[in-house]
């Protein structure tokens, strides 16, 4: 029997940070690379947001502002918000099929930084967000929307809407943890974010005229906040108290789900 | 260190279920050793833990001398595992699920592509190596599969039921396979449902059930234990049952089995099948027919156990299902 074949090699004892941060990088290669070979990935990336443009703008416009070019300022932002949440259900949906599909397994057999499958996930989506984000802009700059402010501040609002993005994902991660199909991610994250979007000012002006309760919750929706802060950054107004609650919100958020989430998962396995 | 895979008393509890009760086993380094069990029985939960996945809740296990909870890290760099579903990207092609893997591993983007290259070609897969995974057949994406277990030249292999749910030639394919992986002193776990799996790879055998190991041995001594065949009798005349079982017991030495006028029972020895002959046609029974086949996987459970594999299911009912949270992909095994 060849004993020599167990003695004590020479193996490493934890991953390096650069090896995790190689790893990271290779799993968000892996996510994106996907959209090569799945090309309707980016046109699904692309439809909804430029359909839900056209439609509000266009139906909803003249009626909410009195004209298709009042209502934009209003309704890009709004859009964009609400995209984003939608958008960040595709991570959970993501995890949910590499763990029913075994692929998560493999991954975690393999010697590498134990966040990498995550991290490496997370990093892609957020690069889906920003394309989803400049779509959305460049098809309302072709209907008439103008960027009031400045690069600085348009960059601004890309950093925020992306890091609220990523924090609010850790509730669709949590899903993707509870559910046993990728489908039921998609059900619940729309049960949940088709309210949460409608429920603050995304497609209005002001809450003025609203039922006092519901006109709290929306008064006072992380969304609403977001909202705010996105067309103070784009279209000019009030920006920093509103950043810092939204920012406020997406934290408490993932401090919630992300510990909820592991014990999801250790229990799962 | 003698062994390339220790365990011992390994538990594993899921809330109220016990998946595992209890298992130790050894591996010498470059054997298979085959895990064989019904659905339920706690083998995909074994090689979880085996492989890092989950950790136990009692006991202890070794892989490659390093301890599965406390180095897996180092257990991990020597070990490849193939799970039930095949872990294989499906948007992805052969290709670059194996190139994925080689750069996680370290390797560098020229070494993964020609360790790439080698893998699909040795698993035939060549021709479909710039086609997504998802255009693949089922023995396709199982090779691929193992194709990706293989890149980091893993010592210890973990094959959680490699072949179920595919054809007869696909599983021959994959065993080939198998047994080349020995030859370069590859020490292989195999889990399996099939006792002809077990049987044609397997140096040692271990046989779970509820979580627990009931047998262990060679695949000779398990089937000297329970009879290597089945002699099959069904008389012409359902009044004959009796005499024809009393026939088959005598010449087995075994109690006799009777289903829907089949009498059944393990022999050792072929060579009995023309004595039985003789004997019922002295007693006058005509036979409708007769036969000798192989043990199956039921008959090697109904003589350790005294129970058959879907008493087991029926018995253990909803707890038995849930055992295998983690084998969630039970559903593709029992129709296989």
């Amino acid at each position: 029997m060849t004993t020599a074949a167990f003695a004590p090699q020479d193996l490493s004892k934890r991953v390096a940070p650069a090896t995790a941060l190689r790893n990271t990088v290779t799993l968000a290669w892996r996510n994106l690379v996907q959209i090569k070979h799945n090309p309707m990935e980016l046109l699904d990336l692309s439809i909804q947001p430029i359909m839900f443009v056209l439609l509000f703008a266009y139906v909803f416009g003249p009626a909410m502002e009195g004209s298709v070019e009042a209502y934009l300022p209003i309704v890009i932002p709004g859009i964009i918000a609400q995209n984003a949440l939608f958008a960040g259900m595709s991570t959970g949906f993501g995890l949910n099929t590499d763990i029913t599909k075994g692929v998560f397994d493999r991954f975690r057999s393999l010697p590498i930084a134990r966040s990498a499958p995550l991290a490496g996930r997370i990093i892609a989506d957020t690069v889906k967000q920003a394309w989803s984000m400049t779509v959305l802009l460049l098809v309302g700059i072709a209907i008439g929307f103008r960027v009031e402010t400045n690069v600085l501040a348009l960059l601004t609002a890309f950093a925020l809407l992306l890091a609220f993005a990523i924090l609010f994902s850790w509730t669709s991660v949590y899903i993707a943890m509870k559910v046993n199909e990728p489908e039921k991610v998609q059900i619940f994250g729309f049960v949940v974010i088709f309210p949460l979007s409608f429920l603050s000012t995304a497609f209005i002006k002001s809450t003025h005229g609203i039922p006092g309760p519901v006109a709290y919750i929306m008064d006072n929706s992380p969304v609403t906040h977001l909202v705010e802060a996105l067309r103070g950054l784009l279209v000019g107004g009030p920006v920093l108290e509103h950043a810092w609650i939204s920012l406020a919100w997406g934290m408490g958020i993932s401090l919630v789900f992300a510990p909820l989430s592991l014990r999801a998962f250790k229990q799962r396995a | 260190m003698t062994y390339a895979i220790q365990a011992e008393s390994l538990e594993k509890r899921f809330g109220e279920t016990q998946a595992l009760a209890g298992v130790s086993l050894t591996a010498q380094p470059g054997t298979v050793l085959g895990v064989l069990g019904p659905n339920g029985a706690g083998k995909t939960t074994m090689t979880r833990i085996l492989a890092t996945l989950i950790e136990p809740t009692g006991g202890t296990a070794e892989v490659g001398g390093f301890d599965v909870v406390k180095e897996a890290h180092k257990v991990r760099q020597l070990i490849g595992l193939t799970g039930q579903y095949a872990g294989v990207d499906e948007m992805l092609t052969g290709t670059e699920n194996l190139i994925l893997i080689g750069r996680l591993l370290g390797l560098s983007r020229k070494a993964a592509r020609t360790r790439a290259a080698e893998l699909l070609e040795r698993f035939q897969l060549t021709e479909a190596a710039e086609r997504a995974a998802k255009t693949y057949s089922g023995g396709m994406r199982r090779r691929l599969d193992l194709a990706a277990s293989l890149v980091g030249r893993p010592q210890i292999l973990f094959l959680d039921e490699p072949t179920t749910g595919l054809d007869p030639r696909s599983r021959g394919g994959l065993w080939d396979i198998v047994r080349g992986l020995t030859d370069d002193g590859v020490t292989v776990l195999l889990t399996t449902q099939y006792l002809e799996e077990a049987d044609q790879l397997a140096d040692d055998i271990i046989v779970i059930d509820h979580g627990r190991v009931i047998a262990h041995g060679t695949s000779d001594m398990l089937k000297a234990q329970v009879g290597g065949q089945v002699l099959e009798v069904r008389p012409v005349k359902e009044s004959d049952g009796d005499t024809a079982a009393r026939i088959v017991g005598e010449l087995a030495e075994a109690v006799p089995e009777v289903r829907d006028g089949l009498i059944s029972a393990p022999i050792g020895d072929p060579e009995l099948m023309p004595a039985v002959v003789r004997r019922l046609d002295d007693a006058g029974v005509a036979v409708g027919e007769l036969s000798l086949r192989k043990s199956s996987l039921d008959e090697v459970f109904f003589a350790l156990t005294g129970h058959h594999t879907d008493d087991i299911d029926a018995e253990a009912g909803e707890p038995a299902r849930s055992t295998d949270k983690a084998q969630s992909t039970d559903k593709e095994g029992a129709s296989a």
